[in-house]
């Protein structure tokens, strides 16, 4: 039986290597609030990473903090009058063109009372990010 | 003898394919390829005058309200008749009750041109969808109160949008005999443009109980 020629093999290996070291990118930002998102079906996904800003909703995993509800901006705690800087400085870091596409994608806890989430939405509308989305689990049904 | 001392020992290669493996599979489980997907909405602009609110009159047959109360119950009224879902199995219809979904297709659609519904306006969508009457000013109106459970709202939501997606695969399937998924981007902004969605969130008021 002819013996295989493996020698190429480590070059092959490193260039999957390689495009996983591109492609992934290190979770920058440590959660800071405690999120079940709600389960939906019709769910979409959000096309340019590049293009979305978070804003995570939900009670702080540090009882320090409280057991109300919390926002978190970034890697800070925030509350709802500092969203419009915050969507202020995300777009300015984004070229001309797509700050028309920026999308805010609302990451909240399923127990979040609206009153809250209507809040953040009325302030989302103030900055002129329009564009949301309510991020979702996929369910079965 | 000498000649070949100088020659330079081959280095032995072959564990590199299983370092170049570790780092592999490194990567592959640290690397998160989780995109974020949810629910797509638009938000109305913000009013230009504080004191002078917009309001757009619509027609009261052309309204399609839904309730979120306190308590997590949803109402949906519209000029022909009123119901309520005590719960999210209800809401689905797996209860006795006609589902949301199909009360908001039925809403939609408007087929039998019910005076109490939508009133239906013919349209031309272009070839091969042509002209065809569609309820082409209906809003549905979700409110919610401030204590509503954020999981019953995105419930609601999902069952709305489903309505919309379940009629744009039917046409889908009438004009172009294929899946909505596996159309082109123009075919799709053709069936998108014949069932707009046309969901309008409120501001939150208290109803019943709410503080």
């Amino acid at each position: 039986m002819p013996e295989l020629n493996t020698s190429s093999m480590p070059d092959l290996v490193f260039a999957i290597l390689f495009f996983f070291m591109v492609t992934t990118t290190m979770r920058s930002e440590e959660l800071m609030v405690r999120l079940k998102l709600p389960t939906a079906t019709e769910i979409q996904k959000l096309e340019k990473k590049s293009l979305v800003t978070y804003i995570n909703i939900g009670p702080a995993m540090d009882p320090k903090y409280g057991t109300g509800t919390q926002m978190q901006l970034n890697d800070k705690f925030a509350q709802v009058e500092d969203i419009q800087d915050y969507i202020a400085q995300e777009k300015s870091s984004l070229n001309e063109a797509d700050q028309q596409l920026m999308t805010v994608s609302i990451k909240a806890d399923e127990d979040t009372r609206m009153r809250y989430i209507s809040d953040v939405k009325q302030a989302l509308r103030k900055a002129y990010a329009l564009k949301i989305s309510y991020s979702a689990r996929k369910s079965e049904n | 003898m000498s000649k070949k001392k100088r020659k330079l020992p081959a280095l032995n290669a072959s564990s590199m394919a299983d370092i170049s493996f570790l780092l592999l599979t490194f990567f592959l489980l640290v690397s998160s390829m989780d995109t974020d997907s949810g629910l797509a909405r638009r938000l109305p602009p913000p009013p230009q005058d504080e004191d002078h609110q917009q309001t757009v009159d619509v027609q009261r047959r052309n309204l399609l309200v839904v309730l979120v109360n306190s308590k997590d119950e949803t109402m949906v009224t519209s000029q022909v008749e009123t119901e309520w879902y005590q719960n999210e199995n209800e809401l689905l219809g797996k209860g006795s009750k006609v589902s949301l979904k199909d009360k908001v297709k039925e809403f939609v659609l408007n087929t039998n041109n019910n005076p109490l519904l939508p009133e239906l306006m013919e349209e031309d969508f272009g070839a091969p969808i042509g002209t065809v009457p569609v309820t082409g000013d209906h809003v549905i109106s979700l409110q919610n109160d401030a204590t509503t459970s954020y999981k019953t709202y995105i419930s609601v939501q999902n069952e709305l949008v489903k309505a919309y997606n379940e009629l744009r695969q039917e046409a889908a399937r009438k004009y172009f005999n294929m899946d909505y998924e596996n159309l082109t981007e123009d075919q799709k902004n053709q069936i998108n443009k014949l069932y707009p969605q046309r969901i309008s969130e409120a501001e939150p008021k208290n109803f019943m109980g709410g503080n």
